[in-house]
C-alpha cells in the first residue's frame, strides 16, 4: 500500500538538482527524511553537498512548493548538517545517470577503492587511463579530467 | 550598529567565522583576474566553500549570543573594529604568488582547526567542521601544488614566492595566540586553543617550503591585534567594497 508519506517522499525526491538536472535530489542523497505528524504537518530534512552550495536555497524552495502543490500547506524544510553529506549516499541510479550525462561518478570507498578499482573511467570511452587537469571545476563538487585514450575532457564528481 | 557578541564561545566562533568570510572575499576578488581559467575557478570555488563555512558559523553565533541576528547582519552591518579575523586573511591579494602563499599558510591552519573542531562539544560547530575538513583538505592541496611549482620553478617565480613569504610570514604569529577566550573554550571542549595547532602547522609548512626550495624567513616583527578588532589599513577598503551594496540599498533582493 502506498501511504501519503511515501507519495510525498517520491514526489519530493524526484525534484531535479538545479545544477545537474539529470539527477534528482534523491539520487544525490540530498533528501534525507520526510515525516508527517497527525495534524498533516510535513517536515523535510535536506543536507547540503558543500558548505556554500548555492543550489541549496533553490532546492529548499522547490521542495516546499512541490509539497504544497500536493495539498499539504503546512511544510517545514530543515537544512541538516550532521551527519555530513558524502558521495557514498549517491544512489546507484544516480551514478548511472551521471555517467550518461558525461560526468564520471565518484568512486565508492567501500566498493571501488577496496577492490583496487581506483581509476576514474572516461564516461565517453570507458578507458581507465585518465588524469586530472584541475581540482576544481564548474561547480564545487566537480574536478576536470582528460582521457588519455580518446582525448575527451570531462568533469569528475569528486569523492567527498 | 556595533554588533558586539557576548560570551567566550560566541567570540571564539566569531573569530573563525570572520577568518572564513574575509578570506572568502579576498579570493573572490580574483574572479576573472586569475592567470588561467582553472585557477579562476579554483579560487572562486574555494571562496564559495569559505563563505558557506562562515554562514554555518554565523548561524550558530546568532544562537550563542541570543540575538537571533541574520548572517547578513554579521557580514554587512559591522564596522571594521567589530571584526575579529586575524590580519593574515585580510592581507591584499598582491600577485598570484602572494595569494598562494597566504592560501598555504591559511588553509594549513584552518585544516588543523577544523579537524580539532570535529570533536567540539558544540554539536553545530562539530557539524560545520565535519563538512569543512573535506573542503579545506582540497584548499590545502591546491596551495601546496602551487607552492611547489612556483617555489621550485623559474628564477622569477622563486623570487616572487620568497618576496611573498617575507611579507606574510610575520602575520602568522597571531594565528597561534592564546587569550582568556581561547583558554575558556578549550576548557569547555568547544574548540582547540590555537597554540595547540602550532606543531602540526609547523611540521606541514616546513616540509612544503623545504620541498619548494623556499627558506622560512627570519622574523623581525610580529603584528597582532586582529582578534581585538585592530586591523591593517587594507581591511577598511576591502570592507567598504564588500558592504557597499547592502548598506546603500537596505533590503535589496535579486
Amino acid at each position: 500500500m502506498v501511504t501519503a508519506i511515501d507519495e510525498i517522499r517520491r514526489i519530493a525526491g524526484a525534484i531535479p538538482d538545479p545544477e545537474m538536472p539529470a539527477l534528482t535530489i534523491a539520487d544525490l542523497g540530498i533528501l534525507r527524511d520526510v515525516r508527517m505528524d497527525g495534524s498533516g504537518h510535513v517536515d523535510v530534512d535536506i543536507t547540503p553537498t558543500y558548505s556554500g552550495c548555492p543550489a541549496l536555497d533553490v532546492i529548499r524552495e522547490d521542495v516546499e512548493r512541490c509539497i504544497r502543490d500536493q495539498g499539504y500547506t503546512d511544510v517545514a524544510v530543515r537544512v541538516v548538517l550532521s551527519p555530513a553529506w558524502t558521495t557514498e549516499w549517491m544512489s546507484e541510479a544516480g551514478r548511472v545517470k551521471l555517467r550518461e550525462y558525461g560526468i564520471a561518478p565518484p568512486r565508492q570507498q567501500l566498493f571501488d577503492l577496496q577492490s583496487l578499482k581506483i581509476a576514474v573511467e572516461c564516461p565517453r570511452c570507458d578507458s581507465p587511463r585518465t588524469h586530472e587537469l584541475a581540482h576544481f571545476g564548474s561547480t564545487q563538487c566537480q574536478a576536470v579530467r582528460r582521457c588519455d585514450a580518446c582525448g575527451e575532457t570531462f568533469p569528475h564528481f569528486k569523492e567527498h | 550598529m556595533t554588533l558586539v557578541v557576548a560570551g567566550a564561545a560566541a567570540v571564539y566562533t566569531l573569530r573563525i567565522a570572520d577568518d572564513c568570510l574575509v578570506l572568502s572575499h579576498r579570493l573572490a576578488q580574483w574572479s576573472s583576474w586569475a592567470p588561467a581559467l582553472e585557477d579562476d575557478l579554483a579560487l572562486t570555488n574555494i571562496a564559495l566553500d569559505l563563505l558557506g563555512q562562515a554562514r554555518g558559523m554565523y548561524a550558530r553565533i546568532a544562537e550563542l549570543d541570543g540575538t537571533g541576528r541574520s548572517e547578513d547582519d554579521y557580514a554587512f552591518l559591522r564596522g571594521e573594529r567589530a571584526f575579529v579575523n586575524c590580519q593574515l586573511v585580510e592581507h591584499e591579494n598582491g600577485d598570484f604568488a602572494t595569494t598562494m602563499v597566504r592560501q598555504l599558510l591559511c588553509s594549513t591552519y584552518q585544516l588543523a582547526q577544523w579537524q580539532a573542531l570535529t570533536a567540539s562539544t558544540d554539536e553545530q560547530v562539530a557539524a560545520v567542521a565535519t563538512k569543512a575538513v573535506k573542503e579545506t583538505a582540497y584548499h590545502r592541496d591546491l596551495a601546496t601544488d602551487w607552492t611547489l611549482r612556483l617555489g621550485d620553478g623559474t628564477d622569477e617565480s622563486h623570487r616572487r614566492m620568497e618576496h611573498a613569504l617575507a611579507a606574510l610570514w610575520p602575520f602568522t604569529a597571531e594565528l597561534f595566540e592564546s587569550d582568556a577566550v581561547t583558554r575558556e573554550v578549550a576548557a569547555l571542549g568547544v574548540g582547540p586553543d590555537p597554540g595547540d595547532l602550532r606543531p602540526e602547522w609547523d611540521a606541514y609548512i616546513t616540509r612544503v617550503l623545504g620541498d619548494a626550495t623556499l627558506p622560512a624567513p627570519e622574523v623581525s616583527w610580529r603584528p597582532t591585534g586582529g582578534r581585538q578588532g585592530l586591523h591593517t589599513e587594507a581591511f577598511g577598503y576591502m570592507l567598504a567594497e564588500m558592504q557597499h551594496v547592502h548598506r546603500s540599498f537596505p533590503g535589496v533582493t535579486w
